[in-house]
């Protein structure tokens, strides 16, 4: 039975085959070929963007639908990217505050923060006498005139130690017992905690982040894919009459892809203005805090290649979203 | 060139539309397809494009196994024919060149030789002079012409013609088929569904005529 559907096969696969390599020959030279399926594919890109235009009415409407679902995706993506930069910053300045007991004097301090120099987990040691500490106070609290009317100052001294940067949640936490065991200390102190919530908030955000696109990518799929099914109903005739004449679905789904790419192209990059445009209105409202943060935090927009990706993956969905549709819908495309 | 052996074609909802279907058209042959309507014509021109897949049975095409093709053997398969609709299926947005130099884009032409080939095919239907008018702008006869002007531009070993004459003035109907007949000296098959009577007596070609879903002549 095998045996005999192989020969059946061999019967007719043979000379198609024959006939498929004829056909393709017709056009000539390998040269004259290439540049016929190039002409071929610059035509169907110019006559779907023609077509677009022509359509003027429905393409803004999906480009819009389009371009607003990629602008969600992309826009959450620049803030949580934007929103890292407290993260690394706070990361980078875990800092431990050694507050003195109130009878050690600037010697005995100069003392301590020599030794705790020497320890290589340390990577900076800073004094604040208690008149420096009196006058970041008067500066930064808003209690200046308070603090004019206290005759003694009741600040103690206070050594600002920055650990290295490589040291994990442990051993940082070893070195404040360490530090909290000195006689000459009062209070070590370095907040964690709240460097902990903030992380593990942003790493939420960045899962939840990741679940949106993927939803929303969806959406742009599907966004497309129906854009394109309607299309292929308006055409109906053309492809089934492009399918009488021996059109290969290749060459009956060009036009279409086309669209999907350029549909999915504008979007990405409407998306793209969109999203600066919003995250330059946010700056005018994020600028104060971002001072606060003594000018190290900057807002992050797109760049070279963030832009690259949105256009580029946008442009993608458009034709992979066009392209299961087509895939489906031109099997059932037949005459009636 | 074109052989059917006891070809079924059965639709679920209305039952056997051809049954037991044989026959051969040898290569250069002409011949009619008649019945009455409903006698299963539509679906056996259906067959041959394989827009339909027959039920039992085989169909041959230069000796290929058309009914067994795979889907993407089909294209060109079809290119191996021409196809004339009674309705003409113009692309009523592109010019009567595009129109028929669509089959030549298709099988990736050159410019050049599309050019040459279209315009030998509307001179060959006396069409010269309109490429650059749309279907819309024609009459019926010449919308016809168009149609049966991209059958045969690709010189097509088999013609499959759909009511070709049906929109046709007698005299121009008369010269359709004798440009159909000349076809037969360059080896080319041409099988016509036709209500015209009259006309096919005095053509007098082999005529296949359905009753019923059976061939009872031919």
């Amino acid at each position: 039975m095998k045996r005999r559907r192989q020969t059946r096969e061999v019967n007719y696969i043979q000379p198609i085959k024959q006939e498929m390599r004829q056909t393709i020959r017709v056009g000539g030279s390998f040269k004259d070929r290439l540049i016929v399926c190039y002409l071929a594919h610059i035509q169907a890109l110019l006559d779907s963007l023609l077509r677009l235009a022509e359509s003027r009415f429905n393409s803004i409407m999906t480009i819009a639908v389009l371009s607003i679902t990629i602008s969600l995706a992309s826009g959450f993506q620049l803030l949580v990217n934007n929103l890292k930069q407290f993260n690394v910053s706070l990361q980078d300045s875990s800092q431990i505050s050694l507050f003195l007991k109130d009878g050690v004097s600037e010697a005995r301090a100069n003392k301590v923060a020599e030794e705790i120099r020497h320890n290589d987990a340390i990577q900076q040691v800073n004094i604040i006498s208690k008149e420096q500490g009196l006058k970041e106070f008067k500066t930064y609290s808003g209690f200046g005139d308070a603090i004019n009317v206290l005759k003694s100052n009741p600040l103690p001294i206070v050594i600002q130690v920055f650990p290295k940067s490589n040291l994990d949640k442990d051993q940082l936490e070893n070195l404040v017992q360490e530090f909290q065991q000195s006689v000459d200390i009062d209070l070590a102190q370095m907040d964690m905690l709240w460097v902990e919530r903030l992380q593990s908030m942003m790493a939420v955000a960045n899962d939840s982040l990741h679940l949106l696109d993927t939803l929303l990518g969806i959406a742009v799929l599907f966004i497309a894919g129906n854009t394109i099914r309607l299309e292929m109903q308006t055409r109906r005739d053309e492809i089934i009459i492009a399918k009488l004449v021996g059109a290969t679905d290749g060459f009956i789904q060009r036009p279409f892809l086309y669209t999907g790419f350029w549909m999915g192209f504008i979007a990405g990059i409407v998306a793209w203005f969109t999203v600066t445009v919003m995250m330059a209105i946010l700056w005018q409202s994020v600028e104060p805090l971002a001072q606060l943060y003594g000018g190290e935090f900057h807002l992050i927009f797109f760049d070279f290649l963030d832009t690259f990706k949105l256009i580029f993956l946008s442009a993608a969905l458009g034709v992979f979203g066009s392209w299961l549709v087509l895939c489906y819908q031109l099997r059932y495309t037949i005459p009636e | 060139m074109l052989k059917f052996e006891t070809v079924t074609k059965r639709y679920p909802e209305s039952g056997e539309v051809l049954r037991d279907v044989s026959f051969h058209l040898e290569k250069g042959e002409i011949a009619f397809l008649t019945g009455h309507s409903g006698a299963g014509k539509s679906t056996l021109l259906k067959l041959i494009a394989v827009m339909e897949r027959c039920t039992r049975g085989k169909i041959w095409l230069d000796g290929q196994d058309l009914s067994g093709a795979k889907a993407s053997q089909l294209p060109y398969f079809r290119r191996k024919m021409g196809f004339i609709y009674q309705d003409y299926k113009l692309l009523q947005n592109r010019t009567v060149y595009d129109n028929i130099a669509l089959p030549l884009v298709i099988a990736g032409l050159g410019h050049h030789e599309i050019s040459r080939k279209v315009k030998a095919a509307l001179d060959k239907v006396s069409l010269s002079g309109k490429e650059r008018k749309y279907p819309i702008a024609l009459s019926g006869g010449e919308q016809q012409r168009v149609g049966i002007a991209r059958a045969l531009v690709n010189k097509p070993p088999l013609i499959i013609a759909d009511e070709p004459t049906g929109n046709l003035d007698p005299e121009l109907a008369m010269e359709i088929m004798r440009l159909f007949a000349s076809f037969q000296q360059v080896g080319v098959t041409v099988l016509i569904a036709s209500h015209d009577i009259s006309l096919i007596t005095k053509m007098n070609h082999r005529v296949l005529k359905l009753d019923h879903g059976q061939l009872v002549s031919g």
